[in-house]
C-alpha cells in the first residue's frame, strides 16, 4: 500500500538546440500511508516535475508510479493538488470552489454542499461560503484550495508550495493548520516548499533533491512535526537544538548545490 | 570648486513628462488613471458649440454642414412622414433586424467554432486559413460577388453584415480559450474530470471575458458594414436612409441617419458593458 515510485526518470526532450533536459534521474521514493513527504531543493531539482508524475500530469519517460498496487499514468481523485496560486475558479463562489470537485463527479446539490461546509468549516471559513473569491485575502483562497483538494477523499494529497505566496505570520499560522488537518483526516501528503524551516517543521520524511539531474540525494526521518501535534508549541519546536542543528545541515547541502550551480 | 548650474524652475513639458502625485486612495503611476465623464461632457459640448457656431455665422453653406437645429428639425420631419414613403421607425427596425440578426447568426455558429479551433488543432488547421483570407478583405469588395452568388435579396445583405462579425467573434472566442490557468485545468483533471467537463466548467467559463470583448468588436463590424449592405437594391433601412438622401444632397437626412445609428450601437454597447459587469466581475482581477 501507499505511493511506490520506482526508477523513475524523465527527461525533456531536445528543443531550440538546446540538448535534453534531465530533469529526474532514477527518483526511488516510497510514500507510506499517513506519511507526511516534504520535498526540498535548489530550483531545477524536478520538485515540481516530481509533483506533476505523482499527479499525473505528466508521464516518466522510464520507472514506474504505483499507487496502492495500480499504476499512476493519469490525473484522478484519489490524487488531489493543492496548486500555488490561480487554480480558484473566479467566477464561482467560496462554496461552488470547494465543492467543484464533487460536482465534477457528478454528486447532488444538497450533499455536496453539506461536504463542503464541513471542510470550510474544518479550515475555518465559516461564513464565507457566499463571498467572491477574488475578494479573499491569499491566506484564505489558499485555505480554500486546500479545502476544495479535500472534499473528494483523497488517498495523496499533493501541495505545490502552497504556501510560497504568503506573508511569513499567514504562513506559520497556515503550516498547523496543515498539520492539523494531516493529523485528523490522516491523509498521506507530497509537500513542495522553498522554505527549509517549514520543510522540516512539516515533514514525517524529508527528501532533499538536487539538479542537473534533478535527483534524491538526502533523505531524513523527521520528529518535529509529531512534537507540535504532541502539544509542544511551534515556536518552542522550531527553537529546539536538534530543529536548528538539522536546519543548519540541510542548509548546507542547499547552498552547496546553489553554489555548484552559479 | 565644482560649479553647481542654476536651478531652473521645471518647465511645463517638465511637469507633463512626470507622473501626477496622487491623492490618498489612489496608486501612483497607473497608466490614464482619472475619470473621464466631465471631460468627455465638455468635449462633447464644445463640439457641439463649434459646430452650431460655423452654422450661425455662415462661415460655412447649409448644403455641406446644416445646423443642429436643421437635424433635430429634419428629424421631426422624418419621424411624422417617414422617409421616401417609408416611417421612420420601419426604417430603424429594418437595419436593425438585419444587423442583429447577422451578429445572432454569428455568434451562433462563430463562438462554437471559435472554442473548437482553440481546442482542437485540427480545428485550427482547417479553418484559420479561410477565415484569415478573407477577414482583411473590406465587405466592399466582395459585396459584388455576394450579389452575384445570391442576389438582391435579404440573403446577401444579412450574409454581408454577417461575414463582417464573425471574423472578430471567432477570433475572440478562439483566444479566449487559452485565458483559463493550467493550475485551474489541471485541478479540474485531478477531480477525475473528462474533456468535456473541462471544457464545460474551466475553459468556457475563463473564455467569458474575451468572448464579451468579441462580441463588443463583432457588432461594431457590423454596423459598420450595414451601410455597404444597404447599397444595393433597398428599399429601406437606415443605410439606405443616408445613401439615397446623400444622393439627393439632403446633408440633414445624411447627418441624423448617421447620429440615429451611432446611438443604436452605443446604447447596445452600454447594454453590453452592463452584462459584463453582471457575468464577468471577476475580469481581470485573479
Amino acid at each position: 500500500m501507499g505511493l511506490h515510485i520506482e526508477d523513475v526518470s524523465v527527461v525533456y526532450p531536445a528543443a531550440d538546440r538546446r540538448p535534453p533536459v534531465e530533469a529526474l534521474s532514477r527518483i526511488n521514493l516510497k510514500i507510506e500511508d499517513e506519511e507526511f513527504v516534504v520535498a526540498l531543493g535548489a530550483s531545477g531539482c524536478g520538485k515540481s516535475t516530481l509533483l506533476n508524475l505523482i499527479a499525473g500530469f505528466l508521464s516518466p519517460t522510464s520507472g514506474r508510479l504505483v499507487l496502492d498496487g495500480r499504476q499512476v499514468s493519469s490525473p484522478g481523485a484519489d490524487r488531489a493538488v493543492v496548486f500555488q496560486k490561480h487554480a480558484l475558479l473566479p467566477w464561482l463562489n467560496v462554496l461552488d470552489n470547494v465543492a467543484f470537485g464533487l460536482e465534477i463527479q457528478g454528486i447532488a446539490k444538497t450533499e455536496r454542499y453539506e461536504i463542503a461546509n464541513k471542510f470550510l468549516g474544518m479550515l475555518g471559513l465559516d461564513g464565507f461560503q457566499q463571498s467572491p473569491v477574488y475578494k479573499l485575502s491569499g491566506g484564505m483562497q489558499q485555505r480554500v484550495g486546500i479545502a476544495r483538494a479535500l472534499t473528494c477523499d483523497p488517498r495523496v494529497l499533493l501541495m505545490d508550495e502552497p504556501l510560497g505566496a504568503l506573508d511569513a505570520l499567514t504562513r506559520e499560522k497556515a503550516q498547523e493548520l496543515i498539520l492539523n488537518i494531516w493529523n485528523d483526516t490522516q491523509k498521506s501528503v507530497f509537500f513542495i516548499t522553498h522554505s527549509v524551516e517549514e520543510a522540516l517543521f512539516m515533514g514525517t520524511k524529508l527528501v532533499v533533491m538536487s539538479p542537473r539531474p534533478g535527483r534524491i540525494t538526502h533523505l531524513f526521518d523527521l520528529p518535529f512535526s509529531r512534537q507540535f501535534l504532541g502539544g509542544t508549541p511551534a515556536r518552542q519546536v522550531k527553537a529546539s537544538p536538534e530543529f536548528i542543528k538539522l536546519r543548519e545541515d540541510v542548509l548546507k547541502i542547499i547552498f552547496a548545490d546553489e553554489e555548484a550551480a552559479a | 570648486m565644482t560649479e553647481q548650474p542654476p536651478q531652473k524652475p521645471a518647465g511645463i513639458f517638465a511637469r507633463l513628462a512626470r507622473a501626477r502625485p496622487t491623492k490618498p486612495g489612489e496608486i501612483y503611476g497607473v497608466p490614464g488613471h482619472g475619470n473621464t465623464l466631465w471631460i468627455s461632457a465638455c468635449s462633447i459640448a464644445f463640439f457641439f458649440f463649434v459646430w452650431w457656431l460655423v452654422t450661425f455665422m455662415g462661415w460655412v453653406k447649409p448644403l455641406f454642414v446644416p445646423s443642429p437645429a436643421t437635424i433635430v428639425a429634419k428629424f421631426v420631419t422624418v419621424w411624422n412622414d417617414g422617409f421616401t414613403g417609408t416611417p421612420f421607425l420601419e426604417h430603424v427596425w429594418i437595419s436593425t433586424v438585419r444587423v442583429f440578426g447577422a451578429f445572432l447568426l454569428a455568434c451562433v455558429i462563430g463562438l462554437p467554432l471559435g472554442l473548437a479551433m482553440g481546442m482542437s488543432p485540427v480545428m485550427r488547421g482547417i479553418f484559420d486559413p479561410p477565415i484569415e483570407f478573407y477577414r482583411p478583405i473590406p465587405p466592399l469588395a466582395y459585396l459584388p460577388l455576394m450579389i452575384i452568388w445570391f442576389g438582391i435579396g435579404e440573403t446577401s445583405k444579412i450574409l454581408l453584415i454577417f461575414l463582417s462579425v464573425f471574423a472578430p467573434v471567432v477570433l475572440g472566442a478562439r483566444s479566449g480559450v487559452k485565458s483559463a490557468a493550467i493550475e485551474q485545468i489541471h485541478a479540474a483533471y485531478s477531480f477525475g474530470a473528462t474533456r468535456w467537463q473541462v471544457m464545460r466548467h474551466v475553459i468556457m467559463p475563463s473564455a467569458m471575458p474575451e468572448i464579451l470583448t468579441a462580441m463588443r468588436i463583432g457588432i461594431g463590424f457590423g454596423w459598420t458594414t450595414l451601410v455597404a449592405a444597404e447599397m444595393v437594391a433597398s428599399t429601406k433601412g437606415l443605410g439606405y436612409m443616408v445613401l439615397s438622401a446623400s444622393q439627393f444632397l439632403q446633408t440633414p437626412v445624411v447627418i441624423m441617419g448617421i447620429f440615429v445609428i451611432a446611438v443604436i450601437a452605443f446604447a447596445f454597447d452600454l447594454f453590453m458593458r452592463f452584462v459584463e459587469r453582471r457575468l464577468v466581475p471577476w475580469k481581470g482581477r485573479m
